[in-house]
């Protein structure tokens, strides 16, 4: 219509469209795009300090995005929603010194206190919801609010000391305990016979019912995918301390939480409000009940996440949940390509983003970067992963129209 | 004037006395206002099975408010309505859904981000599993696939495409095939050809008279005239929140629609308002 400009524009983006660049820019590769990140970032650090790649470095690189990922599981939920939690490091804190001085000072169970320390975010999950649906407040206020008032929680929590040391008990066991290899073997055998079974058994349902059954070699492909991964992977951690009990635990709730989203009617509910919540109100979605839920996901996980920080630390205090805690929890997501926007994305972006950011994080410490060269680039990522998720949403709205 | 008009007439002079049986809905004497704005007045309604109801008007005659007054999502202030010959009330969406009244909006309740048979079953999602609701997709493609098809709505392709990607037609079949899978027995459309092209607007009038074909009956509300001849039964116009004229599709031309929407007073307006009003007069 503008002539020239207009159509040479117009070109460009059918070219763009066929092409790999035109699939990454509608976010089409999802998880392959991630991979690639990934590597990208592995061989440049590897190049850069060999010590990245070694055992050592990695099973530390995986206790540090353990806490992260796990809250950036909740974070998931809350995205897809397109709502957001502000208040989950200010809540991973609090309720990590909830359970701290409920052991430490008043002698409860480690067992017991770690569960109230769960409840409690849960409880926080609630009154975000409370506030967001029934008040209408936008999701950012309500948890900014809760971001400023959960660490004045955590500071009152903390009393006069500062700081609570946790003893050794099975809350410093959650991230110091390490399987051989008896239990390591096992798993990767169980988690490749695992997706091939499951795999072979949906594509025999759906031969069945006479539907299109999928590709034979995509199951294959993806059972060689995850058996070389989970194989290697528990070969280079058993090289150093073994398999630790704290990705054991990560990986637990990231299959738990992505069958929730994948597969029950709650997820789809979780997609379907993300997606078009008055759609889903007259489909007769009880749309409040899932924000409530979700709001409550959101910050029973900011828990869990803070309780393994709190593990790893083997102690509380005054900074506990601040800092880039609540950035690198969001960032991870998103930059694994779940939408900001809502209804778009998978719980799996929580432990392949909070792997990339930890990644980064890990690697310009072995460099020896200061945190102010560490902040801009971690920023500069963030920057670019939200830059493609609205590239993306923008050429999928072009495709429909 | 054709027998079918005459009744609808007769039944209005009435006006709600005893219950009016032989229709599949049929609404007496409803009223809704907004403040000082008479959004309805005193409106009467009725569809049968296997009949398609167009319902015209200008913009603010009451068309949509009669709508959202049949499907519960705003109840009128006073009226009854009759389902199936019972005394029904209806105040709420899901009263309606389970008597059998579905609606198919005008702006396409769907999500984009979920595939076509995500949208066909939203909200009633195939479950197997106690308490644990895990889906049952493989039933669910299965009954997509065969609801689609029995539609004759060939053109989605995968059934597992995402909605967002689809044309205005196809969301469109998407969106009119949601609402059979709840099995309704009245199927309401606000403006369902509504910002489609010429080929899409045919598609979708074709799932339409397909749907009274199968016994449903449908209320339709369009602005175009066009789209009412090919497909309507009767043609009931609403002029500043009241009904105004009764047409039989048949029997009657465009311009006639036009003079009762417009409420411009023709020569045909009058002569029919007189035979009504004789016919009442030989009644009483």
């Amino acid at each position: 219509m503008e002539g020239g400009v207009a159509s040479q524009l117009r070109s460009l983006g059918h070219d763009a469209r066929s092409g790999i660049l035109g699939r990454i820019a509608r976010g089409e590769l999802g998880v392959l795009q991630v991979f690639i990140a990934l590597a990208v970032i592995w061989t440049i650090f590897q190049f850069a300090n060999d010590r990245f790649l070694t055992a050592v470095n990695l099973t530390n690189l995986t206790l540090q995005v353990t806490a992260i990922a796990i809250i950036s599981i909740g974070v998931v939920f809350v995205l897809l929603l397109g709502e957001i939690d502000l208040s989950v490091g200010a809540v991973s804190g609090l309720c990590a010194g909830i359970m701290a001085v409920l052991t430490v000072q008043h002698g409860w169970s480690p067992a017991l206190a770690i569960l109230v320390g769960l409840l409690a975010g849960t409880s926080i999950g609630l009154i975000n919801g409370f506030f967001n649906t029934y008040f209408g407040i936008p999701s950012f206020v309500v948890t900014l609010a809760g971001l400023i008032a959960w660490q004045g929680a955590l500071l009152l929590v903390l009393g006069d000391t500062g700081t609570i040391n946790l003893p050794p008990s099975i809350i410093t066991d959650l991230t110091s305990t390490f399987y051989g290899g008896a239990i390591g073997w096992t798993l990767a055998v169980a988690i490749t016979g695992g997706t091939l079974g499951v795999g072979l058994m949906a594509r025999r349902r759906r031969q069945k019912a006479g539907l299109e059954p999928p590709p034979l070699a995509g199951i294959v492909l993806r059972t060689v995918v995850v058996g070389l991964a989970m194989f290697i992977g528990i070969a280079i951690l058993l090289s150093d301390r073994g398999v630790p009990l704290a990705l054991l635990i990560l990986l637990a709730l990231t299959g738990v939480f992505a069958f929730i989203t994948q597969r029950t009617r709650f997820g789809r509910h979780v997609y379907a409000v993300g997606g078009n919540a008055e759609a889903a109100r007259r489909a007769g979605i009880r749309v409040t009940r899932v924000r409530m839920m979700v709001f409550a996901i959101g910050s029973t996980m900011a828990a869990a996440g803070g309780i393994m920080a709190a593990s790893r630390l083997i102690a509380v205090n005054q900074s506990s949940g601040s800092g880039d805690v609540l950035l690198n929890a969001i960032a991870g997501p998103v930059i694994a390509g779940t939408s900001l926007f809502g209804g778009r994305g998978t719980v799996w972006s929580a432990l392949l983003g909070a792997l990339v950011i930890g990644s980064i994080s890990n690697g310009m410490d072995l460099l020896g970067l200061q945190s102010s060269v560490k902040f801009m680039i971690t920023g500069g990522v963030l920057l670019a992963a939200v830059t493609l998720d609205s590239v993306a949403r923008r050429q999928r709205a072009q495709v429909s129209t | 004037m054709s027998p079918r008009m005459a009744r609808g007439e007769a039944e209005s002079s009435g006006n709600g006395n005893g219950a009016p049986t032989e229709h599949l809905l049929a609404l007496r004497g409803f009223s809704k206002s907004f403040g000082p704005v008479r959004a309805l007045h005193e409106v009467d309604f009725e569809v049968d099975s296997g009949e398609i109801v167009a319902l015209v008007g200008d913009n603010g005659a009451g068309k949509s408010t009669l709508i959202k007054a049949i499907d519960g999502v705003q109840p009128p202030d006073t009226g009854d309505a009759y389902f199936d010959g019972q005394k029904v009330r209806i105040s709420d969406p899901q009263t309606a859904e389970k008597l059998g009244i579905a609606t198919v909006f005008q702006d396409l309740a769907l999500c984009d981000n979920l595939d076509v048979v995500a949208n066909l079953f939203l909200g009633k999602e195939v479950v197997d599993g106690v308490p644990v609701h895990v889906l049952d997709e493989v039933d669910m493609e299965q009954r997509s696939k065969q609801l689609l098809s029995d539609l004759s709505v060939t053109t989605l392709g995968s059934v597992r495409t995402q909605v967002g990607s689809l044309s205005g037609g196809q969301r469109q079949s998407v969106a009119i095939a949601r609402t059979l899978i709840g099995q309704p027995k009245v199927v309401l459309f606000d403006e369902p050809t509504a910002a489609l092209g010429v080929a899409q607007t045919a598609q979708v009038l074709a799932l339409v008279t397909r749907l009274k074909d199968e016994g449903l009956g449908i209320v339709m509300i369009s602005h175009n005239l066009e789209d009412v001849f090919q497909v309507a039964d009767r043609i009931i116009v609403l002029r500043l929140g009241e009904r105004v004229a009764t047409f039989d599709r048949k029997e009657s031309t465009p311009e006639q629609i036009v003079g009762a929407i417009t409420g411009a007073d023709t020569a045909e307006m009058r002569r029919l308002e007189e035979e009504s009003q004789q016919k009442q007069s030989s009644e009483e």
